[in-house]
């Protein structure tokens, strides 16, 4: 048993019970900022494509630091805190625009596009009388500095000199997946931000708890789009952090009656829909899996079902609060069918999607379901104890994985 | 200018008393009517003001037919799952923008209140329908109701049709 600054411990060496008081406890919050998203992990912040020209920027965040990331002149892509040396404030304010240097707007401190102090307001005072003392050293202040690293038009970044390369970090079979969905150019068609009143380990529980899909999600189950009598399973990284999940549609499961003899919501024989377009997909990766979730430890989302791609990144505001920013993309050489096709598709994802609805609010059941019960455990035991790879969904590997992770980074 | 041709002005009331009725089918919980305020070919998309100026093309609902409208309402009242909540619009006067080949253009704005089952009223959504209104069996009907929400941020989740 080992402690975090919170007062609370851990139930022994297991990956199978997890405390509630984790989605609660502020102090032990504090220290997830710390020694997760500013510890040695990869953080996704952006597409390639957002900052596609020298001088194009976006701000967003790193766990709650602000950040911004640029396109330097020499194409390289740049991430820095978004912070001035001075006193503080926020350098840039827009989420996005195009810049040849920034200037803070408080004092007008100016910074080049790699995030250097390069100017500072009357400097040399005025009329020979104030400014700064000649010892000041810009060079010797600035805001933090992040890494970055360009995956498949992806952008990570982190603070932390210890994050190995990031295919080290990902793992083969991880890369793979990622290469699979993401081997052409992307379009963006949509960007929204879902609010969600949970923790936001609730939610990246969430995405890699494949038990759940088609439970909850009565419309996967009704549409056959994931069913845990399809074929498919769980790939977990080594290290537990990262996993993709896949579904292969399968002629058995056609005739499956395992949903209608459980009595479980998702099976409504009499429900079909006015204009089946909406699920007229196409094969588009040529290997049968209709569906695809990936996550990269801790807060990217990678999304394939049928033709509705997306990715999703979280962002932590406080022990009971987190925002999930939605990016819908296609390709830019998509035709016009598959565009319309990824359109219509797009009902199914986001913060009004026909299968995704429901994990804006589930999280929140959880957070106020377990409101009094810090030292009570949650049961996380579907498909025994290890967070290994298996070959079927019913299981919930990934997310003892996710706990093998946390609890190497948090060192509890 | 728009509010002196003929026909826009004496149209004006009608498309005032469309959204009403409109607003207050979602606000009575009777969503089995709202597709009927659509033409068999129609459009409808909930979008934000951001996505409209990058010019992207996706919503968070998106219909382009009366049978997914259908669809909508089949999912809401069969498989998705949320707390139940109403909400109260206040829908604004209609901008009638123009009129050409019996397809009138319109701006509204609105405002949303979502009431949760516990009682909690929050300002949800305020925004703009930019809409293509005809006429078809004797009623005016929306061939294209673009919802534009201000802000991109949805609180939970967006289960009723704004
Ligand atoms: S806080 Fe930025 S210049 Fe003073
Ligand atoms: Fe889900």
């Amino acid at each position: 048993m080992s402690t975090t600054e919170s007062q609370h411990t851990w139930p022994g060496d297991t990956l199978t019970r997890v405390p509630y008081w984790v989605y609660q406890d502020e102090a032990n919050y504090r220290a997830e900022l710390r020694r997760i998203f500013e510890g040695p992990v990869w953080s996704y912040v952006c597409l390639e494509s957002d900052v596609e020209r020298p001088g194009e920027f976006r701000t967003t965040f790193v766990g709650e630091m602000p950040v911004i990331v640029v396109r330097a002149e020499d194409g390289s892509i740049c991430a820095f805190e978004n912070r001035c040396a001075h006193r503080g404030a926020l350098i840039a304010l827009d989420d996005r625009g195009k810049a040849r240097s920034f200037q803070c707007i408080y004092h007008a401190w100016t910074y080049d596009l790699r995030g250097n102090l390069t100017g500072i307001a009357f400097e040399k005072g005025s009329h020979g009388r104030g400014g700064m003392p000649a010892s000041f050293c810009k060079e010797e202040h600035g805001p933090r500095k992040l890494r970055t690293t360009t995956l498949h038009g992806l952008v990570f970044a982190s603070l932390s000199p210890q994050a190995p390369p990031i295919a080290e970090y990902l793992g083969q079979e991880i890369l793979g997946r990622i290469e699979r969905v993401l081997h052409r150019p992307v379009r963006v068609l949509g960007r929204f931000v879902q609010v969600l009143p949970n923790n936001w380990k609730l939610y990246f529980e969430n995405v890699k708890d494949t038990y759940h899909a088609s439970l909850l999600h009565a419309f996967f189950g009704t549409f056959r789009i994931t069913r845990l009598t399809q074929g498919g399973g769980v790939i977990v990284s080594p290290d537990g952090g990262h996993h993709a999940s896949y579904t292969i549609d399968r002629a058995d499961d056609r005739v499956s009656t395992a949903y209608r003899e459980q009595g479980i919501r998702s099976e409504h024989q009499n429900y079909r829909l006015a204009d089946p377009s909406l699920l007229d997909c196409v094969d588009e990766y040529g290997d049968g899996i209709k569906l695809q979730i990936l996550t990269v430890f801790p807060n990217f989302v990678l999304q394939q079902i049928e033709n509705c791609l997306a990715v999703r990144q979280i962002l932590p505001k406080g022990p009971e609060s987190m925002e999930l920013h939605w990016t819908y993309f296609g390709f830019t050489d998509d035709t016009p069918e598959m565009h319309r096709r990824r359109l219509k598709q797009l009902n199914l994802v986001g913060p009004a999607g026909y299968v995704s609805m429901e994990d804006g609010c589930v999280g929140g059941f959880v957070q106020r379901g377990a409101a009094t019960a810090a030292d009570e455990l949650s049961v996380v035991n579907m498909g025994g104890e290890s967070a290994e790879s298996q070959d079927t969904r019913a299981t919930e590997a990934s997310v003892r994985g996710f706990w093998k992770a946390y609890r190497r980074y948090m060192g509890v | 200018m728009a509010e002196t041709d003929p026909l826009l002005v004496s149209l004006q009331p009608l498309v005032a008393q469309l959204n009403a009725d409109y607003a207050r089918a979602i606000d009575d919980d009777r969503l089995e009517d709202w597709p009927e305020f659509f033409a068999e070919q129609c459009l409808y998309s909930i979008t934000s003001t951001d996505n409209q100026r990058q010019g992207y093309p996706g919503g968070l609902m998106y219909a382009d037919s009366k049978g997914m409208l259908q669809d909508r309402v089949a999912a809401l009242r069969e498989a998705n799952i949320y707390e139940r909540q109403s909400y109260r619009h206040l829908v604004g006067l209609p901008a009638l923008l123009g009129e050409t080949d019996g397809v009138v253009r319109a701006e509204t704005p609105f405002l949303v209140v979502r009431i949760m089952r516990d009682g909690r009223m929050d300002l949800f959504a305020t925004g703009r329908y930019l809409d293509a209104i005809v006429e078809e069996a004797g009623a005016l009907r929306f061939r294209e109701r673009i919802v534009v929400c201000d802000s991109s941020r949805i609180d939970t989740l967006l289960a009723l049709p704004l």
